[in-house]
């Protein structure tokens, strides 16, 4: 670097020293970003500018200033422009200041600001990057196959968590193949499922009952202990909808019900009950 | 005003709706069908609504008033070939139809008949 250019480098780093405060306010008023916020920025490339202009921790406070504003909703303008309106604040103070080399220092330091705000941009894209990709995830997750396991007789294996819009999904869905396949029964089969609060027992119920109304018969299995506890305990009522542990035991039901007859599916039971002498 | 047609197939009364149902003519398939299962000695009634695309509270408590007054007359009656659409915004709507039986699709609807006629002996 030329001695004239080192010289209004050093000038415009002592401005930017010297008039902290009116500096950050300024800055704070123009972009309208809390001052805390600004001060540590500040320090940041304070300490860079004096140093060895290395740019790393502004870069790292920068990154996280856009992420967190970029899922809060914030637009990739207004975070450049938090970083582009200290340009104007140091302007200001460089004009109060009025020297020439003060004038060249700030030209370089313009172009560095510049760095920093596309920095920002690029951040924020990549911040919005992943918030697309873990959607894109989510929305896989709410593909669920109707699986038909006989003749008549459809199941749904649900795998994780239930809430109003995949249930919708899921019964849109169900009942479709219902109609489709003309399957008198249908398998909800809740063993995927983590939890089941009020509410995903009232969708499960309204599914059963939907089905109800087109002419087919709902069994829901895969209830696991823990389950059937809390369902219990929250007092939901299943009314007289069938209930499975296993997906097994409801296909066996099914099987029966639509006349088929199912040789030692009862064996199993047999070891349950408590022998009487 | 459009009328519903009641189809005689055997000891059934085959109810298609094809039309928008207005009050006017709700009430009228009611009296119709009333008369028909009487005069006809029918056994069993089927409605297809596969046609139906709207419901309202309305219709369901329609369909729930025929199943009573045949079932008064002797008559069973099978609500067939329901749109899942149609189905969800019942359940929705808080209705379940109690005392409606409910089929797929004709076919279904004609073959439970018969059961619970046999079931009767």
């Amino acid at each position: 670097m030329t001695v004239p250019a080192d010289a209004a480098r050093r000038r415009i780093v002592e401005i930017f020293t010297s008039q902290e405060e009116p500096l950050l306010r300024r800055w704070s008023q123009i972009s309208g970003a809390p001052i805390d916020e600004l001060r540590d920025l500040h320090q940041a490339l304070r300490t860079a500018l004096v140093g060895d202009a290395d740019l790393a921790d502004v870069r790292g406070l920068l990154g996280e200033l856009s992420r967190s504003r970029a899922r809060q909703g914030y637009t990739p303008s207004d975070t450049a422009r938090v970083v582009f309106s200290l340009k104007e604040a140091v302007y200001e103070q460089v004009e109060a200041d009025g020297q020439t080399e003060a004038l060249r220092g700030f030209a370089w330091l313009s172009r560095l600001i510049d760095d920093l705000g596309l920095f920002t941009f690029e951040t924020y894209s990549a911040a919005r990057e992943k918030i697309i990709i873990d959607q894109a995830e989510q929305l896989l997750e709410l593909s669920t196959p109707v699986v038909k396991l006989w003749e008549g007789i459809v199941a749904v294996p649900l795998v994780g968590t239930l809430d109003s819009a995949r249930t919708q999904v899921v019964m849109e869905k169900l009942l479709q193949t219902l109609v489709d396949t003309g399957s008198e029964h249908a398998v909800i089969d809740i063993t995927g499922v983590p939890a089941v609060d009020t509410e995903v027992a009232q969708h499960l119920l309204k599914t059963v009952v939907a089905a109800r109304l087109m002419g087919a018969e709902c069994v829901i299995s895969g209830i696991r202990p823990q389950i059937a506890h809390t369902i219990v305990t929250l007092g939901i009522e299943f009314g007289d909808i069938v209930t499975k542990a296993s997906l097994a035991d409801a296909l066996a039901y099914a099987l029966t019900r639509s006349g088929v007859q199912v040789k030692g599916a009862a064996t199993t039971r047999v070891a349950v009950r408590a022998e009487r002498g | 005003m459009e009328r519903v047609p009641i189809l005689k197939l055997g000891d059934i009364l085959i109810v298609s709706i094809q039309i928008d149902l207005d009050d006017q003519s709700v009430l009228t398939l009611q009296e119709d069908l009333a008369e028909t299962v009487v005069s006809r000695g029918a056994r069993g009634v089927i409605i297809d609504i596969t046609a139906v695309e709207i419901v309202d509270s309305f219709i369901g408590r329609m369909l729930s008033t025929i199943a009573a007054m045949t079932r008064m007359l002797d008559a069973e009656t099978v609500v067939v070939g329901m749109r899942p659409a149609v189905a969800i915004t019942l359940v929705e709507l808080g209705l379940s139809l109690g005392g409606v039986r409910t089929a797929l699709n004709l076919e279904k609807g004609v073959v439970m008949l018969e059961h619970a006629r046999s079931a009767e002996g």
